[in-house]
């Protein structure tokens, strides 16, 4: 069920979108829809980053995987893994964002026969992973043909090594194959691996089924049932000028495609999607560790009325006197 | 590290520079589709002799599908030196790109380039073949 449901969904919603093109809506599902979902995404996004950012974090909790800047100067500084300089957490935020540095050390547990419990180095979530977003990228970028009045040259450039195979006609890219491959991939791990399987929800599997039915829809109208791509063109030309217009004879694979996307789009700011903008925002990842040489104050601490024992012996000492006790001050 | 303010001026910014980057590279070019030309001096010579002006294939066919059969029929001649091809409505034609597509559409600019060009499509077939003498009516 909890497989099933997010599948239903995501069939629902071209089911939808399919029923919407055949009963001549292409009107709302080509120009409504898109317009609120984008409308939607980035307001959506803009809240959730504006609630994380004022969320206070008064002190440093990096996660420290290397050894910490040391005043005894022959210990070496693991200057990435343990920064203490804004440049250190740079580098190792560019490596978490680009290439996933923490999922690379990802590990797999496994109990043997003894009983024996085994750690292991487990890479293929991380190379799944790397494979999937560096290919989703690539593809939304070279998108941008259809965004644009005259394509720019970087863009083509892309496209060309894209296809630099030059298989089939229209030529194959080798991004839809990756994605296509590294989803499936992403989806078999939660059902084959049974612990995977335990933990993961109906939120885990929607977005697998939504992005490869994206990709499917985009895959068959490239390929297989073609689509009116000037048409195509056009309209999306005329959303991003604000003067919509709806060509006839599109075709409703492009609509399922379209509605899909924009499905994508209006789920972002509400899920796990967020990660997107989240990655930059985690505390443990984007502060310089560096407690030792910067007093970091918890801004809302109450102002403690201090008794310091200097003002006590003033208040006392007479008494203290008296009592034979020792004083600092005579 | 309260700083909401400053993280969202860069996602706004982000964004802008990104997403927007389509929206103000587009300003100031007009939104239009290409429209292709179908006036050269071969294709009018068979309007005259048929009645009407038509593809090996129907157009709806032939605009979504012409790659594939471009490379059937280069597959067909290359490999298997067949170059009769029966159209859907039992006509025999020569299958050519230079011969048979080229003759009437003798105007690679306005017909081949417009919407290859809208589309930012590179196809290699000028990689082997050239280009004919722009001829139009």
């Amino acid at each position: 069920m909890k497989i099933l449901l997010p599948l239903f969904a995501v069939v629902a919603l071209v089911v939808i979108a399919f029923v919407g093109v055949q009963a001549n809506l292409q009107a709302f599902f080509g120009i409504v829809i898109p317009y609120a979902a984008v409308a939607i995404f980035i307001i959506g996004f803009i809240v959730r980053v504006f609630r994380w950012g004022s969320s206070p974090v008064p002190f440093r909790i990096p996660t420290t995987a290397g050894q910490m800047k040391s005043f005894a100067p022959w210990i070496k500084q693991n200057k990435i893994d343990n920064p203490s300089s804004r440049l250190g957490v740079f580098a190792r935020m560019a490596l978490e964002v680009l290439v996933f540095r923490s999922l690379f050390r990802n590990t797999k547990t496994e109990l043997h026969d003894g009983p024996k419990l085994v750690y292991g180095s487990e890479k293929f979530l991380w190379l799944a992973g790397l494979a999937f977003h560096w290919s989703f990228l690539i593809i939304f970028v070279r998108h941008f043909r259809f965004f644009m009045q005259d394509v720019p040259t970087v863009i083509q450039i892309m496209e060309s090594l894209d296809s630099f195979l030059q298989i089939g006609a229209p030529l194959l890219y080798l991004t839809d194959v990756v994605l296509v491959g590294a989803v499936t991939f992403l989806f078999l791990r939660r059902v084959v691996m049974p612990q995977i399987k335990f933990i993961s929800l109906p939120a885990d599997y929607f977005p697998l089924f939504l992005i490869l039915g994206i990709a499917l829809s985009g895959i068959l109208m490239r390929y297989f049932t073609k689509v009116h791509i000037v048409g195509v063109k056009e309209l999306v030309m005329g959303l991003l000028s604000f003067s919509p217009v709806i060509p006839a004879g599109i075709g409703s694979v492009f609509y399922i495609h379209l509605f899909l996307v924009s499905a994508l789009l209006i789920y972002f700011p509400l899920s796990k999607l967020m990660h997107m903008g989240g990655v930059f925002l985690s505390p443990t990842r984007n502060m310089a560790n560096n407690s030792r040489e910067v007093r970091h104050i918890n801004p809302w601490n109450y102002p403690v009325h201090v008794h310091t024992y200097q003002e006590y012996e003033d208040e006392f000492r007479e008494k203290m006197k008296k009592a034979g006790l020792p004083v600092e001050k005579e | 590290m309260k700083n909401a303010g400053t993280i969202v001026i860069v996602v706004v910014v982000g964004f802008v520079a990104f997403f927007g980057f389509p929206f103000y590279y587009n300003i100031g070019k007009a939104n239009e589709a290409p429209k292709l030309k179908f006036d050269t001096p071969a294709i009018l010579e068979w309007e005259k002799v048929n009645g009407k002006k038509e593809c090996v294939e129907p157009k709806e066919f032939m605009r979504g599908e012409h790659m594939q059969m471009l490379n059937q029929w280069r597959d067909s001649v290359v490999r298997n030196a067949d170059r009769v091809y029966v159209n859907s409505q039992g006509r025999s034609f020569t299958m050519s790109f230079q011969n048979t597509c080229m003759n009437c559409h003798s105007n690679k600019k306005d017909f081949c380039d417009k919407c290859h060009n809208y589309l930012g499509v590179k196809p290699y077939c000028w990689g082997c073949h050239i280009a004919p003498k722009e001829k139009q009516s």
